[in-house]
């Protein structure tokens, strides 16, 4: 009984090789010790570092219905995630020390390791600074007021200004609410034939555009939340090309449907921003391909059935994401041959980790055990009524998917483990 | 039988349900005209044609096509014109109808729109006709509710019975062939559920549709309607064999899409000037209520090619068609399941 779990068999993520790695207490050992307490045969899989999600709805405190911090831990582990970065768009906001310390008290024995999000202004009104500092030093690993735009020019201002003391990203839900109206999908021919309120792209590229030019003017870090149209990556590109300090996320469904999926009223397929067009989609794509995306996000929003279930007008916003990115990403991403399977991995693991500079998570002795298990060529079949997370409200229902995480382990305890597969795990 | 679901993606708890568009008469309900095909279009006018005619013949002595139907008239936005020759239709055909509007309603105590219904159907009602500010709302409330569903207007997306009752107006005025026929629709499209199922149930008959208004008021790629965007109003009506006026709300004003009523009447107005431009046998027709001034002229409105009050006479016939249609699927689809 030494505590120990060997994995063997699988290969490693970056390099194609076998690899064989032991750790204990959390940590990934420098050696194999000759009894292991459990031998995890992982072959035909790829370990990686546990995936990363910038940008979910925990829904704590305050909207517990939808879901909660163990819930939706939960749902990322069984997603293949070992960190979430949790939105503060709460009742009440998380604005302040004692809201952040509650959600990290709370995330204790999550499934997951959960990083707060601290909000931008108080309450999320878009007036008053929160103390960033305090934030940061408390736990914040960034600040948004996701949710809501910061509508005035002025305020993001003097917020990107502010913080670069703390050295947090501003996580920035870009819309022009005078441009989105009362708007419930993306504005198309689809919207006209349904006849519903149509958003704009333009509400989110044009918010994008004034703050490459407030992170030009400050010297500040923004980072664009759910980008999701062509509009939006060409400003990002060209932000980049002038040497600024944005970043941007885009997230699954922008890559894998457009406004048509709206349907006759799918409210699973309703949410902010929205889904968009053909071209939209190509230009998501293409985005992720030249390496405009920084990296990937869920931005998981559940609702209740009974919410979801009103009328397309008055659902609310937001799909779950967290148990169907990885296959989607294999299966829309990979498989299609736009990425190489590493570069897809990397998008979910190193590149969120360093733009909200988490610990680093590697293969390596001395890296915490945050790995994951993925079978590349597992077929199966998404059925929302097995999720983890309280939130059925998927779109991707019934779809047919190649390529899922299979076991998840968190600071060295197994957090998820896909029925069926891999000799030796435990659940 | 019932509405079919073709779920591709079965929905898990009820949430959701995705289902192909077709808002047609699935056997059980008039949704919209999106997807009716020209046959069904042109025997529901055939029908109404056929309670018109009698009406006229033989006076309004109620008959039997709807006893012991009960219809429940769930009207959740106001509407006098619509709910009163629903009603009309209704009696004269022998229905119980019970009405409900929504002002002092148990939706405004916060009751949703499926509860309502839901308490309606429950209480043994056979139809329910529906008019919502919600777009699909009646698809809805058809989704989720073992009842007949008759659109009555959902919001921006369609008002099938007007739809028809303007196709059988039409009808009467092209001496029945609407291939080749040309018609201009002018104002505010946007926001126009009449103007949606006019253009289904024209361009699947085969007439030529042209849009004309204001570019803060035409909805994002119309023309994949299949039908034009004439940049005037002018250009839409030129040698057009009608043309549709529809009503300007004061909202537009209110909510920056417009500067005034009177530029409105000036640049769009449907006038004498603009109606002579329209070939000499066409007609004018405004779905109601009219403001007279603002996008139709008073001397038009009340001119020998107006056919507005026509329109109102064939709605009644053709919700009367309307009604015993659904109600006829309703009855058979209780009577296979027993």
């Amino acid at each position: 009984m030494n505590g120990v779990t060997l994995i063997r068999g699988a290969r490693h993520w970056r390099t194609g090789e076998r690899i064989e790695i032991a750790f204990a207490g959390g940590e990934i050992l420098d050696h194999v010790p000759a009894s292991p307490e459990r031998v995890v045969d992982a072959a035909g899989t790829i370990l990686a570092p546990g995936l990363v999600d910038l940008h979910v709805h925990l829904r704590e405190p305050g909207q517990s219905a939808k879901e909660t911090i163990e819930t939706g831990a939960r749902a990322a582990a069984a997603g293949g995630f070992t960190a979430v970065a949790c939105m503060p768009n709460t009742r009440p906001p998380v604005d302040d020390v004692a809201g952040v310390e509650w959600v990290r008290r709370r995330a204790r024995d999550a499934a997951c390791r959960v990083h707060p999000i601290a909000a931008v202004t108080v309450g999320q009104q878009g007036e008053q600074l929160t103390e960033f500092l305090a934030l940061r030093a408390a736990g914040a690993v960034a600040l948004s007021d996701d949710g809501h735009p910061i509508m005035s020019a002025g305020l993001m201002r003097r917020a990107l200004e502010y913080a670069t003391h703390a050295g947090l990203p501003i996580v920035a839900h870009e819309e022009d609410l005078t441009l989105r109206g009362e708007g419930v999908m993306n504005e198309g021919f689809t919207a006209t034939r349904l006849g519903h309120r149509g958003i704009p792209s333009a509400a989110e590229s044009v918010m994008v555009r004034r703050d490459v030019e407030l992170a030009e003017l400050t010297r500040g870090r923004v980072h664009f939340a759910h980008l999701s149209c062509a509009a939006s990556f060409a400003a990002l590109r060209d932000a980049r090309r002038r040497g600024l300090a944005v970043s941007g996320e885009t997230c699954p469904h922008y890559w894998t449907l457009t406004d048509e999926a709206v349907g006759a009223d799918d409210t699973n397929a309703k949410m902010n921003p929205p889904l968009r067009s053909d071209r939209d989609l190509e230009a998501t794509i293409e985005a992720i391909v030249d390496g405009t995306v920084d990296c990937f996000a869920t931005d998981h929003a559940p609702h209740t059935a009974e919410e979801k279930g009103q009328p397309f007008d008055a659902a609310p916003f937001g799909i779950v994401g967290l148990e169907t990115a990885l296959g989607l990403t294999l299966t829309a991403l990979v498989r299609p041959g736009h990425l190489r399977p590493e570069r897809a991995i990397e998008l979910w693991t190193e590149a969120p980790r360093r733009l909200f500079s988490l610990p680093a998570v590697s293969l390596e002795p001395g890296s915490p055990a945050d790995l994951v298990l993925i079978d590349p060529d597992l077929e199966w079949t998404v059925d929302a009524s097995q999720f983890q997370s309280k939130g059925r409200n998927t779109p991707f229902d019934g779809w047919r998917l190649t390529g899922r995480a299979i076991a998840t382990f968190c600071r060295g305890t197994q957090t998820f483990a896909l029925e069926g597969t891999l000799a030796g795990a435990r659940s | 039988m019932s509405l079919t679901l073709q779920s591709a993606h079965p929905a898990p708890s009820g949430a959701g349900i995705f289902f192909a568009p077709s808002t047609a008469i699935r056997g059980r309900h008039l949704l919209g005209l999106e997807g009716l095909s020209p046959a069904t279009i042109l025997e529901i006018l055939d029908e109404a044609e056929g309670f018109r005619a009698r009406w006229r013949a033989e006076g309004k002595a109620p008959s039997r096509e709807l006893r012991g139907v009960e219809v429940g008239n769930a009207f959740f936005e106001d509407s006098t014109r619509t709910r009163v020759s629903f009603e009309l239709a209704q009696k004269r055909l022998g229905a119980t109808l019970v009405s409900f509007s929504a002002a002092g309603s148990s939706v405004s105590k916060g009751e949703t729109l499926l509860d309502t219904c839901h308490t309606l159907a429950a209480m043994g009602l056979d139809l329910l006709v529906i008019r919502h500010r919600a777009p699909g709302a009646a698809a809805y409330v058809a989704r989720h509710l073992d009842v007949g569903v008759i659109n009555a207007g959902d919001g921006t997306r369609e008002h099938p019975t007007q739809g028809l009752l303007d196709l059988l107006t039409l009808r009467d005025a092209w001496n029945g062939r609407f291939e080749g026929r040309r018609i201009a629709i002018v104002g505010d499209i946007a926001h126009s559920r009449v103007a949606r199922s006019a253009i289904h149930g024209l361009t699947t008959l085969g007439t030529e549709v042209t849009l004309a208004g204001p570019a803060t008021l035409m909805p994002e790629d119309a023309e994949l309607l299949g039908v034009h965007v004439a940049p005037t109003v002018e250009d839409a009506m030129a040698g057009a064999d009608a043309v549709m006026a529809l009503r300007l709300q004061r909202e537009r004003m209110e909510t920056g899409l417009l500067p005034s009523t009177s530029e409105y009447a000036r640049v769009w107005g449907i006038g004498e000037e603009r109606v002579a431009l329209l070939k000499p046998e066409a007609i004018v027709m405004h779905p109601g209520p009219m403001n007279r001034g603002i996008e139709i002229a008073p001397e038009v409105a009340d001119g020998p090619r107006s056919r507005i009050f026509a329109q109102v006479e064939n709605g009644v016939a053709v919700r009367a068609a309307v009604l015993v249609r659904v109600a006829r699927a309703a009855r058979e689809a209780r009577e296979a399941r027993a």
